[in-house]
């Protein structure tokens, strides 16, 4: 073997451990996951959107729209009448179709085009979900409507209507009502809503990833270093209980993180603020808001998600060795916060499939993000069941830090296997080891 | 009663076994030493005297107080010095004494413990710096004043003058003898056989986790007919 060779293996060899294979794959992975959610979204593009129809014009105007409609949207309901029930009948029908939106032509829609006005066709929006790529699916719908519009147009012209340039340019108008998680929500779209949702609720993953990166890297880095700078030997013979050691440590890295948090977040909240003011929509008059108990709850949730951070940053700190190991043991921590914080910022957690659901709810960081969207609905239960979890996930995992305090193993790490010394193990300290 | 007692003690990492089975007794205000080769099974024995280390087999007291099931107990009444031990080095040298005497009692008997503390480092005005910038014989003094300011029932010392020059070195054995006087068992490991034999009232050999000798230096030197602790030491282990 060459000088050159042998030189390149040996740095291969150095460089390629699970310690560094390990970040890139979890990133992949995650990168993998958001194509995952944009693709599905992508799809929704192409896909014909699902709507139902309700003509009670049922002229001629009409007849073009709902052609032009048929033409370029999956029409699972349609009713030609004026019975005011059919209404309801048909928004039951699209929510069971996974649809996307209603439409109702009045009974005055070829009039008003007549008498020289836009005719306003009624919409109602099926929103799913309140993430950045829920509103694709209405944007589809309004292309639909785009489209109906140039065939009305094209209509008003070949016939000679007798209409102005500004009805044949701009032949309908909506009146749009959203209908979102039971709530029905009069003169506002699924994009606004969107729109205003995602700025707020951005605030508290932003958050946590910041804390748990910060708070997290602290507790960890705090347990290198005890044991590079050798301070960890005489701190465990000194007369106070490990769980004093270990609740002090991650009350010490909580204060800090808390402090970095409420920095943040005023920081954050001028930022935002500016944000909800250009956006001109106050959900609060639809009955979308916090009340005092939900900021509470949202608060139990964002402290027992910094705890249970802090809590497993200090199990895997009982397995690093120094302060450059401990560097590297914070990766997994950080990617464990970004995988909720870049889903829940695109998707719902209510529109995720099953497997991401079980996923996201199993990080125990997401339930502060799933908390501020579901309060903002009123829907407490997933919140409560959340913070159920959350504490007993703190729970078990500081009972396991306290009891590997116990042990050898957080002075002599891991039990050395023989012939196994690579990767992960340069990370971790082995028995008479210096 | 003895100051320790340590009955068959085994410590198996594991599958290394680093100390087989070894038995001794300290007797209240003596200095024992444990003194071997690199490897031996020194360092691991006095780890689990400072209740680090579980024991795999055997029983340890100290002063009547079973280490396994006492080991809150023991800690209240030892005090270890680790051979490579470090102080908190964003603290100063008086905020780390204090830190570590506010384990031991209240604030009275605290303030007693820093002032004997600070007597014992004789840092002077760089006591108030922080620890980083200490050399490496001034940190070890602070952490040998950090392990007898407290007034220990046992002192567990592991290369007690590691990194201390000639005169330090010889200012610290003289504390440590001062505080046996106040009646501190000491267990010492040192690799320094002219330190060893200075100190110690008596010694055990610990070779590949076993005691292969014990006594006191003048009856082990007298064994082997040397004239001094470290050809003890070679004759034994060779």
């Amino acid at each position: 073997m060459s000088s050159l060779s042998n030189m390149i293996k040996k740095e291969v060899k150095e460089l390629l451990t699970p310690a560094t294979l390990v970040p890139i794959i979890i990133m992949a992975i995650v990168f993998a996951s958001l194509g995952g959610v944009i693709g599905g979204a992508q799809k929704s593009l192409t896909d014909k959107p699902v709507i139902g129809v309700i003509d009670q014009s049922q002229s001629d105007i009409s007849g073009v729209a709902f052609r032009a409609l048929n033409s370029t949207s999956k029409i699972v309901f349609s009713y030609n009448g004026t019975d005011p029930a059919m209404v309801q009948d048909g928004l039951n029908r699209i929510q069971t179709q996974g649809g996307s939106a209603l439409l109702i032509f009045p009974s005055n829609f070829s009039q008003r085009i007549s008498a020289n006005q836009s005719a306003i066709i009624q919409v109602y929006w099926m929103m799913k979900g309140a993430g950045l790529l829920e509103g694709v699916q209405s944007s589809v719908v309004s292309l639909a409507i785009s489209e109906m519009d140039y065939e009305v147009s094209s209509y008003l012209i070949d016939n000679k209507v007798p209409v102005s340039s500004a009805v044949i340019l701009v032949p309908t108008q909506l009146s749009e009502t959203t209908v979102f998680k039971d709530r029905v929500m009069t003169g506002i779209s699924p994009a606004q809503i969107s729109s205003v949702m995602s700025s707020q609720g951005i605030i508290v993953p932003l958050i946590i990833v910041m804390v748990v990166i910060m708070a997290g890297g602290m507790v960890i880095t705090s347990m290198g270093t005890e044991k590079e700078n050798k301070t960890l030997e005489t701190l465990l013979t000194l007369p106070v209980s490990r769980t004093s050691i270990v609740v002090g440590k991650l009350a010490g890295a909580a204060i800090v993180g808390l402090i970095m948090a409420v920095i943040y977040m005023i920081g954050m909240g001028y930022y935002m603020n500016s944000l909800t003011a250009s956006a001109a929509v106050d959900l609060s008059k639809y009955g979308i808001g916090l009340s005092v108990f939900d900021y509470v709850l949202v608060g139990i949730s964002l402290f027992l998600a910094l705890i249970s951070a802090l809590a497993l940053c200090m199990l895997l700190g009982i397995f690093t060795k120094n302060y450059k190991a401990a560097q590297s043991m914070t990766m997994p921590i950080t990617f464990l916060a970004l995988i909720p914080m870049f889903v829940l910022i695109f998707s719902d957690f209510d529109t995720l499939p099953l497997a991401g659901q079980v996923l996201v709810f199993a990080i125990p960081f997401s339930h502060p993000m799933i908390a501020m969207r579901s309060l903002m609905f009123g829907d407490s239960g997933i919140v409560i069941a959340g913070i159920i979890y959350e504490a007993i996930f703190a729970s078990v995992t500081m009972f396991i830090a306290v009891s590997l305090f116990k042990k050898d193993i957080v002075l002599t790490g891991l039990p050395k296997r023989p012939g196994k010394k690579s990767g992960w193990s340069s990370l971790i300290h082995y028995p008479g080891k210096k | 009663m003895y100051a320790i007692e340590v009955k068959d003690l085994v410590k198996s990492y594991g599958g290394i076994t680093a100390v087989k089975g070894i038995s001794f007794t300290v007797n209240e205000g003596e200095v024992f030493g444990l003194i071997g080769p690199n490897g031996a099974g020194k360092t691991t024995t006095l780890r689990i005297l400072a209740t680090l280390l579980q024991i795999t087999s055997g029983s340890i007291k100290v002063f009547g107080h079973d280490l396994t099931t006492e080991a809150d107990q023991v800690r209240k009444i030892i005090s270890y010095l680790p051979e490579d031990a470090g102080a908190y080095k964003n603290l100063t040298g008086r905020d780390y004494l204090e830190f570590i005497a506010a384990f031991f009692g209240e604030s009275a008997e605290q303030k007693h413990m820093v002032e004997r503390g600070l007597s014992i480092a004789r840092l002077d005005d760089r006591i108030d710096d922080k620890v980083e910038t200490y050399s490496k014989g001034m940190a070890r003094r602070l952490l040998v004043a950090r392990a007898l300011m407290i007034g220990p029932k046992v002192a567990i010392l592991d290369e007690l003058t590691s990194g201390l020059d000639v005169l330090n070195a010889q200012e610290v054995r003289r504390t440590v003898k001062a505080t046996v006087k106040e009646g501190t068992t000491v267990l010492l490991s040192s690799h320094n056989m002219l330190e060893v034999e200075l100190m110690c009232d008596r010694i055990a050999l610990i070779n590949d986790g076993r005691i292969i000798e014990m006594g006191s230096p003048t009856e082990l030197k007298k064994k082997y007919d040397v004239p001094n602790v470290e050809e003890v030491f070679v004759r034994a282990v060779q």
